[in-house]
């Protein structure tokens, strides 16, 4: 073994040791447990078969996923329109000298647990809350906020922002400001020189960040339980409740394996596209 | 009537608060080579950005063909650029980068290819249009810039340093490849250089700039020959400037004493009697025990070997002369004395620029 092997070795072990374990371990775990039955005391029996995956397929649960998809496409779209100029601002436009600042602030809910932010979203929303208090206090009548699809997306996009921003940021800062000036100075007026050049030349960032939402948003649970009342199910808090309430572990074992399974291979289909966006060569 | 004239008019811009370019007045002729030369942070580059309309003057008017274009954007100003950096998209092909103008127009597919295939024709690129752009040499994407600037056929082609990435070699072949570009499309082409001798190389006229100001415009060998302040001569290699007080002038002979006590004679005009000014001497107009109405005592200290010609730094008393002789071999080695001597013709007549605006 030459000393670049070693170092490579060396180097890269310790995480792809915790990645086998942790993440290959547990999807073989899960994938095991799927394939079993739920016992009388909520545990697995060994009569391996593939009624769980059977059962998945029922339009009870496809609406759930339906639901799930719609809900982190959603989030990960309104990230997006929200994000991309925010990115585009600190990445081009903010001051250099508060630039790390204002990277500081982007990332600061994260110094919070997600949940305690989740509950301060609800003291807001409920009906007695700031924004009803603030409405009553102008003559308005209180509004529902609370407990419905709307309030899911908002707590989910509120969440995922900063996920997103960074990596535009990263892409967005590294963009050369000569190519813009190169564009309009050819002739393209200033949305062709977003839609012709800024976007595809960001593509990778757009990309990375979309992926970096949808998928937790896939398999969100809290937004949902807290913001969502649990009035709509959604495949994590479906997930959730199969281990937690309703102790049949091999179905909520398939739903979770699917679900990983299931966004790999979307992963994998649309390597092309999403890879080779940035090639718009004509 | 017009087409391809710039006129600037009193144009102002500065940067927090440093004045870029201040009240500049400037005409262009119609297919004129005209090069903006001077050191970094002059104001050539804001001056050329500010007639793309990348940069708004804070005063003045631009005029494009006879046309006030100082509050119009750059994509519809009849101007194209050659960037410094070549700025050549990277997500596109170099045809797709020569048809980015021409799409951005709403021109045909139809029409297009063939005019992007001639554009590339003429920078010598043919069939390099599947090409990506990073798998090129510098010189050839300098090349798919100069096309794509080209390809729409403006009014003005402007050019902000466009050869200094390059090295050497490649620069003097891409100095003949833009002349004859010049020729053949009968473009109006601004040009901006720090490179003397790019400018007076490839220029119909050289605009010198200093701080944001025009010290002087000429012909190249007006500028060459007649430097008329102390900036441009440095600028222009006038290697040998030194101050003195004018003892007499007359009738296109004048005498100046050096503040270190050389008295030297000059035929050069606007000398007057008892006026402190700067004169200098070009390396090459000085020689050792040759003619000429101006002769110096001195030492040899060094010489610099440059190929066809050697650089002698000469002691002349409290002065150090550069004295340029032509010729590989010398007879000559440091320690000796020599006489160095020029013409009176050979004093320029240097000033200060008089005049200047105050800063804001």
């Amino acid at each position: 073994m030459s000393p670049r092997h070693r170092q490579a070795v060396l180097l890269l072990a310790p995480a792809a040791l915790l990645l086998v374990v942790l993440v290959g371990g547990s999807q073989a775990l899960m994938l095991a447990a799927s394939l079993g039955r739920r016992s009388a005391y909520g545990g697995v029996t060994h009569d391996w078969g593939l009624q769980n995956y059977l059962r998945a397929l029922e339009p009870l649960y496809v609406r759930v996923l339906a639901r799930s998809v719609g809900l982190a496409a959603a989030t990960t779209i309104a990230c997006l329109v929200v994000g991309y100029p925010v990115a585009y601002w600190l990445a081009r436009r903010a001051p250099p000298t508060m630039r790390r600042a204002l990277l500081v602030l982007v990332i600061l809910p994260f110094w919070t647990s997600f949940l305690v932010r989740m509950y301060a979203w609800m003291f807001l929303l409920r009906t007695e809350g700031l924004v009803n208090l603030a409405l009553g206090a102008i003559g308005l009548p209180a509004l529902s906020l609370l407990y419905n699809p709307t309030a899911v997306l908002l707590g989910q996009v509120y969440g995922e922002l900063p996920f997103i921003i960074l990596p535009l940021y990263a892409s967005l800062e590294k963009l050369d400001p000569e190519l813009l000036d190169a564009a309009a100075d050819l002739g393209a007026a200033p949305g062709q020189v977003l839609r012709r050049v800024v976007l595809p030349l960001t593509w990778p960032g757009i990309v990375a960040g979309s992926i970096l939402v949808f998928i937790p948003s896939l398999g969100a649970y809290l937004a949902p339980d807290l913001l969502g009342g649990a009035r709509y199910v959604y495949v994590g808090s479906l997930i959730q409740s199969q281990f937690a309430v309703a102790r049949d572990i091999p179905f909520g074992a398939a739903l979770s394996f699917a679900l990983s399974a299931g966004v790999l291979l979307a992963l994998w289909l649309l390597r092309r596209p999403l890879r080779a966006g940035a090639g718009e060569s004509a | 009537m017009g087409r391809g004239a710039v006129s600037l008019r009193g144009v102002s811009k500065s940067f927090g608060t440093v004045a870029a370019v201040r009240d500049v007045s400037l005409e262009v002729a119609p297919g004129e080579f005209l090069t903006l030369l001077g050191p970094s942070g002059c104001g050539k580059t804001t001056l050329l950005r500010m007639i793309a309309g990348l940069e708004s003057p804070e005063s003045g008017r631009i005029l494009l063909s006879e046309r006030d274009v100082t509050d119009d954007p750059p994509h519809r100003r009849p101007v194209n650029t050659v960037f410094q950096h070549y700025a050549l998209f990277p997500h596109r092909t170099v045809a797709g980068n020569v048809a980015f103008g021409l799409e951005m127009a709403g021109r045909a597919r139809a029409d297009i290819v063939p005019r992007v295939e001639r554009a590339l024709e003429m920078v010598r690129l043919s069939g390099m249009g599947s090409r990506r752009v990073d798998q090129l040499s510098g010189g050839q994407r300098q090349r798919v810039a100069l096309a794509r600037a080209v390809v729409l056929e403006p009014e003005v082609l402007l050019l902000d340093e466009p050869m200094s990435a390059l090295d050497r070699k490649l620069r003097e072949e891409m100095r003949a490849e833009v002349k004859s570009l010049h020729r053949r499309l009968g473009t109006t082409f601004v040009f901006v250089t720090h490179d003397q001798e790019e400018a007076l190389a490839l220029s119909d006229r050289v605009v010198v700039m200093n701080d944001g100001l025009i010290e002087q415009m000429g012909s190249p060998p007006e500028i060459y020959d007649v430097p008329r302040t102390r900036f441009v001569a440095e600028f222009l290699a006038v290697r040998n400037i030194l101050p003195g007080d004018v003892q007499s002038a007359d009738g296109g002979a004048a005498v100046v004493r050096t503040e270190n006590g050389l008295m030297l004679r000059s035929r050069a005009a606007g000398f007057v009697a008892g006026e402190r000014v700067w004169v200098g001497v070009r390396p090459e107009r000085m020689g050792f025990d040759g003619a000429g109405e101006n002769r110096v005592a001195g030492v040899l200290e060094d010489r610099l070997f440059l190929g066809d010609r050697s650089e002698w730094r000469v002691r002349a008393g409290a002065d150090l002369l550069t004295v340029s002789e032509p010729g590989t071999s010398t007879g000559r080695q440091a320690g000796d004395g020599v006489t160095v001597t020029f013409e009176a013709a050979a004093l320029l007549r240097l000033v200060e620029p008089a005049l200047r605006p105050p800063r804001p």
